[in-house]
Parts: structure tokens; sequence; C-alpha cells
């Protein structure tokens, strides 16, 4: 074990610790040794306070004395059977890190089977299988709901998976990379280079028009000029790059949130976001699963009239 | 000299009336607070929104107030009333006693005021800022001087033993608080622990679980070794009992702190440790309970008749109770389920209403008509009413936890064959809703009681006045 700094320290630990049991066990056999005594024969031991206080010689009670013994006996076996004394192992050699990948090695192995199966189908055929739909919604529960929301439909800056408004791509395999490495979406402060904060302006109001929002039409045409910088990312139409991340201006649909306000804040101090990475936390097998039931969620018959409801 | 008041005839009382009755003000605000933010967990609209009164605020706002407001003022009252009296003298320094009294409460209103408003060291039981635990250190080191110096000017051979429970809760409060609260200051209102990762963890529970145990336990067991047999007019049970469970007590406690560090980062051999210390405490601890409930031995038919004798022996039996549950959830297994849930936060209930409460309550009530010159309090029938409020409260209160903690605990491990969770949280905190319920009700009652207390202290207070308590003999030894 690394937790010590030198050979020292390993053995104060272990010999405090054995003092500290035993006199615990001295200290009960000494008191129990000690005579009473009764100067005024009341059972007292003849001292008086503030008039009345009194205190009685009667013995411990012998119940309450084994209980004492028992606790005391146990922990000298506890600390043989486990790692107790400092670098002492224990005997039974348990840590737990040992407890847990025990755990999670018969978990695993019990799953492997089930989980072999899904792997060998493809994603589009997993989307409309009972069984995997299930595994994949329990895991979307406990895992992605917190972000993306029990109904996965998102909030800001969390987004929407029942729509077809992909980010970083909607194929089976995109949500599998997206899943298992996680994603950072940045944009960078753009005020400096778009220019002045009127310019900043018009800009906010050009990408407004680009999905029809409400806008100010002339200075929505001011603007267009300068969107050049921003159409390195979004593209000269808008559309975004799902190779990068970047987001599509044109459907509406506002992650960061709607409206001139939000537009100039982002373009004034850049965005950042980040879906971090669950590969440390599942299998490929279960990730492919739950990537099969993300997919499903704007692809499956089932689920598609939920989607068409929210892309309108 | 007159300044040390070695020759005082009668006893200080003023500084021991203004903690009384401010703890039980304290009381009542603390719980109040608890209540609020019972209700929070049940309706979360009553965060209002606004960041002073959301939860993650109020709730350290409750911790504080009950454990060093309403805790704090009756132990300062009680020790000042118990030393003197079981030392036959008055306090030593009679304005350093006032200081810790304005100073305490200096304390209370900083916190009061800091707390809300989003000040803290993050550190729990220990979140106050570092200029008012400097404050707080001078206001202990004050306690210390005043208390130690009253037991060096007593008139009588033998230490009794609350002084003992006393003394073992003011040195080593000291020495918890200058330890976990090291820190370096940033700004006049933010710090940063002078530890770091799981040493810094482990200062902290080292310093919880010795809060509990020497700020909650200790002091409040030198409040049960005076105020018990006195109430019940009999001799204490058994003094070889006090002497082994004082000493065990106050060594084991010391290594309990890592069951709160099970299955983290905290080495293996740190938790066993910690874990085999929890169980040999509960002996030690089972002692005090022994002593005070023996103690009523010849004297049991006085419960029918003295609602004061009751809340001190309810408040013994939670004490039993609670530390039967503690060394329990400190065995890693049971822990593995009780862990983070409301199984702990009300197994702490059971021991802060349960005991720390009915005791304090009780030695108030014994207090309150001898320091204002009354045969007894305003209203027998009050006492006896707040007696079954707090009472029933309490165990609302920690059934409802009960259920609702193993539940979750249950709910949280509960796995399906395919490998993924049952539950999601989210539906374990649904679960959870009618037992909130229950809890909240439980703190009103028990808040309901605590206010009828303040009006019948406050009626006993006015209508009688500041009594002047003459200094007995001291009872000659045969």
């Amino acid at each position: 074990m690394s937790d010590f700094t030198s050979s020292f320290w390993p053995i104060f630990i272990t010999v405090i610790s054995l003092a500290g049991v035993l006199g615990c066990a001295l200290l009960l056999w000494v008191t129990s040794k000690i005579k009473a005594s009764s100067p005024n024969g009341d059972n007292t031991n003849g001292h008086v306070w503030d008039e009345t206080l009194r205190e009685m010689n009667n013995p411990l009670p012998r119940w309450w004395v084994w209980m004492f013994i028992i606790t005391i006996v146990f922990s000298l076996f506890y600390f043989a059977a486990y790692p107790s004394l400092a670098t002492y192992e224990g005997k039974l050699g348990w840590t737990q890190v040992g407890q847990y990948e025990q755990e999670m090695a018969t978990a695993n192995k019990t799953i492997a089977p089930l989980y072999a199966k899904f792997a060998a189908m493809p994603a589009e055929e997993l989307a409309n299988n009972v069984e995997a739909r299930a595994i994949g919604e329990r895991l979307f529960m406990n895992n992605c709901a917190l972000c993306h929301g029990s109904d996965a439909h998102g909030s800001k800056g969390f987004p929407n998976l029942t729509d077809h408004d992909w980010i970083y791509g909607g194929s089976p395999e995109s949500i599998q990379q997206t899943i298992t490495n996680g994603r950072i979406g940045m944009m960078p402060p753009m005020a400096a280079a778009v220019g002045t904060e009127d310019d900043v302006k018009n800009v906010a109001n050009y990408v407004l028009s680009l999905s029809g929002s409400n806008h100010d039409a002339a200075r929505a045409e001011l603007g267009k000029e300068k969107f050049a910088i921003c159409a390195a990312c979004h593209g000269a139409d808008g559309k975004g790059n799902q190779a990068i991340g970047a987001l599509n201006l044109t459907d509406d649909i506002w992650l960061h949130g709607a409206g001139e306000a939000a537009i100039i804040k982002h373009i004034n101090n850049g965005i950042n976001n980040q879906m971090p990475a669950q590969e440390t936390k599942f299998s490929p097998e279960q990730i492919h699963v739950l990537s099969a039931y993300v997919w499903g969620l704007s692809n499956n018959a089932a689920t598609s009239n939920v989607a068409q409801e929210t892309t309108q | 000299m007159q300044a040390l008041n070695t020759q005082s005839t009668t006893y200080n009382d003023g500084v021991i009336r203004q903690f009384s009755i401010m703890a039980v003000v304290w009381g009542v605000v603390g719980m109040l607070v608890g209540v609020i933010i019972a209700a929070q967990l049940v309706w979360p609209e009553l965060n209002l929104g606004l960041p002073w009164t959301s939860f993650g605020r109020l709730r350290p706002l409750h911790t504080n107030a009950v454990i060093f407001a309403f805790g704090g003022c009756t132990l300062f009252a009680t020790s000042y009333y118990v030393v003197q009296r079981t030392c036959h003298t008055t306090l030593f320094l009679p304005q350093l006693a006032k200081f810790t009294f304005w100073g305490w409460q200096a304390v209370i209103l900083a916190a009061a005021i800091s707390l809300p408003l989003g000040f803290t060291q993050g550190k729990e039981y220990a979140e106050l800022e570092w200029p008012i635990d400097i404050l707080i250190t001078l206001v202990w080191v004050a306690y210390a001087v005043v208390f130690f110096g009253t037991i060096g000017t007593r008139k009588v051979k033998h230490i009794y033993v609350a002084n003992w429970f006393f003394g073992a809760f003011i040195i080593t409060v000291a020495l918890l608080h200058i330890v976990n609260s090291a820190a370096m200051p940033a700004s006049m209102m933010k710090s940063y622990s002078a530890y770091a990762g799981v040493q810094d963890a482990m200062v902290q529970w080292w310093y919880g679980h010795n809060a509990v145990g020497f700020f909650l336990t200790a002091g409040f067991l030198g409040i049960m070794y005076y105020f018990v047999p006195k109430q019940a007019e009999r001799p204490v049970y058994s003094y070889s009992l006090s002497i082994v469970h004082f000493w065990a007590l106050i060594f084991t406690y010391m290594w309990a702190g890592p069951h709160h560090l099970h299955y983290t980062a905290l080495p293996d051999w740190t938790q066993s440790l910690g874990m085999a210390f929890s169980l040999i405490l509960l002996a030690p601890s089972w002692g005090g309970m022994i002593n005070g409930m023996m103690t009523l031995s010849g004297a049991w038919h006085k419960l029918r008749t003295d609602p004061i004798l009751r809340f001190m022996i309810v408040s013994l039996s939670f004490y039993g109770m609670s530390t039967f549950e503690g060394p329990m959830m400190a065995i890693k297994t049971v822990n593995s389920l009780s862990h983070y849930t409301d199984w702990t936060v009300g197994h702490v209930h059971s021991g802060a209403l349960g005991w720390v409460g009915l005791v304090s309550m009780g030695a108030i009530y014994y207090m309150i008509p001898r320091l204002f010159g009354q045969k007894q309090m305003h209203s027998m029938k009050a006492i006896e009413l707040h007696f079954w409020l707090a009472t029933v409260g309490i165990v609302l209160y920690i059934a409802a936890l009960w259920i609702a903690g193993v539940m979750e605990g249950l709910m949280w491990r509960a796995i399906n064959t395919d490998g993924t969770l049952t539950y999601t949280f989210v539906e374990s905190v649904k679960a959870k809703y009618p037992y909130y319920i229950i809890r909240l009700l439980g703190g009103l009652l028990y808040l309901s009681g605590m206010i009828i207390m303040l009006w019948n202290v406050l009626k006993t207070a006015t209508s009688g006045k500041a009594a002047v308590a003459t200094i007995p003999p001291v009872a000659a030894h045969a």
C-alpha cells in the first residue's frame, strides 16, 4: 500500500490500535478489581456534593461487562481477518476494490450472453426489438435522463433527442461515438471578429432571418456580409456542420436560447458545452443497445409520432 | 481577592439565567428552521426561488442553530449551574463568564447572518467562516478558564462525575474545532481548508463524529449525571460504572470517525479500524444509559407524577436506542445500505430530538424555577403536554425516516437481470414523499412542544425574580 511515507507509521498505527483495544480490556479488568468501600455503611462511596448527590457502590452489571468483552474480542478477530492495521492485509484478503471487481465480474458474466445476442444485431433492428428497447430505456433513464430529461426532450443546453436535429449526426454510428467518447461543443467569442456592437446586432438579426424568426429586416440585410465570419463553421447557408458540431441556424431550434439577446450574448461570449464520455461506465455492447434506443427515439415507428410533434 | 470571588457566599446564577432563556429561544428558532426545510423537501416551491431561503443554505442554519445555539446555550447554562453546586463555590472570573455569554450570542448571530448569505467552509457542522471560527475559539478558551478555574477553586475534595464529562467535552471540542477549522484565509469571508483530498475528509469526519461524541454526548451526559439524581432524589447507581464508561467513552469515540467514510477513497484499513472501534463504543455508551436509568431504582413510581423526570428517562431511552443504532450502522455491510439515505437523518434525529433535546428540556425545567425563585414551573400541565407532543413527534419523525431510508437504500441497489438498475433515482425520491409528510408532521409536533416550553419559561421567569442562591456548607465526610 502506498498510504505511508515511511515504515514508522504502519508500526505506530498497529501499536496504538492494538494498545487501544487491549487498553479497554485492561480498564475493564482493573475497575472490576477495585474493592468498593462504604464508610457510611449505606452502599455509597461516602462522597456527598450539593447536599444530596451521592454515588452507590453497585458493581458493573454482568451482562454489560460481557457485552463489552464480546465487542473487544470481535474487534481482535476482525483485525486479523480484514485489512485494518495499516499495511497488514488481513487473512481474508478482502479489499473494497476487490469486492467491487468481483461483483462486477459476476454480474458481467451473467449478462454477457444477453448482450452478445444484441451485439450481433444492427442498431436499426435493435431499435425495434422489444427486449433491447426496454433495456435501452432503463439505461437511458438512469444515466441520460438527468440531462436530457425523462422524455428525452432535453432542455436549454441539453439537446432534444427526439427530433431530427442532430448536432454531430444522427446515424446509429454517430450516436454510438457521441455516447462513447462524449462531445465538447465550443464556439469562440466572435465579437472582436464581427466588429462593433452594432455589427453584432446586425449579424444576430441576419441569423434570426435564416430561420424566419422575428427579426429586423434592415439590420439583417446589413449583417449579411459579416455573417461570412460565422459561415466558416456554420456554413454559407447557415445549416451548420455536423463534422465539427456547428449548429444548424436555419431550423428554428435554439439549444442555447432563442431571440436576439441570446444570440448577441453567444456572439460576444462564445459557448462551451460538454457531453461527458460514457465509455468507462458501460461495456461497448451496452452502448450499442443504448445507441439503438436513442436512434429509435426519432426513427422508430413507435416513437416517430412524438418526434413529429416536437419538430412540428 | 474580590475579582476571583473565592469568598463569595452565593452562586453566580446571572449568566445561567441568560443562557437558559436563550437556549429555549434558540431552540424554537432552530427547530422552526428545521420544520421549514422539512416542508421544502415536501414542497420545493417553499425555497421561494431565492438563494437566501434555499434548502442548501437553510439546512446548515438549522443544524448550527439546534446544535450550537440551543445545545450550546444549554451546555453553558447547565455546566455553570452544575460546576458551582458540585464544587460548593462560585464561578471563577465572573467577568469572563459574562464574556462567554455575549461572545456566544455574537457567534450565533454571525452564523444566522452569514449562512443564509452563502458564506461557508463547506464542512458539515463546521460551516462557519474563519473570522467566526476565531471568535468561537476565544469564547471557548474563556469557557475553559471559567470552568476549570471553578474546579480549581472547589471546596470539596472529590470532583463530581458530571464535571468529568463537562471537562472532557470542553477540552475536546476546543481540540476538534481548532484542528478541523484550520484554513488559509483568502478574503474576509472565504478560506481554504488546511488539508486536501481524503485527508481533509478524514479530518472533517474525525471532527464530525466527535462533535456528536463530545458536544452532543459527553456534554449531555454531564447534564444527565447531575439532573437525573437530583430530580429522582436518588444516588447515582454505580460509581465504578461511571469510571469505566467515562474513560472508555472518551477514548473510543476518537477512533470512530472513519465509519462516515465507508466505501470511499479512504484506505480499507482506516475504514476497518473505524468500524471495529465503533462496535466497541456500544458498551461505553450504554454505561451512561444504565447509570442514569438504574439511578431510578426505588423511585420508578415518580415517573407517574413527575413529567420532568419523564423527560430525562425517555431521553435516556432514546440515547440507548441511538447508541445501539450507531454501531450497527457503522458495520460496513449495514452501512452499504444505510449510507446516503434518510435512515442516517432519522438516526441523527433520534439522538438529537430524543436524547439531546429531551434531557436539555428536563434540565431547563429543573433549573428555571430555582433560578427565578419559584417553587415550580408556571404550568406543570404544560410540561405534561410538551412531553407528549415531543415524544409523539420523535416517534413519527424517526419511524418515517427509517421506512423512507431503508426503502430508498433497497431501491438504489435493486438490479434487473439485464444488469440495469431497477429504479431511477427520481423514483426513489417520489416513493419517499408520504414519509416526508409524516416527518414534517413529527417535526411540527416537536416544535409546538418547544413553543409551549418558551411560553412556560417566560411566564415562570416574569412572575418570579432573579433568585440569590446561598452556597451550602460542605457535607462532612464520615
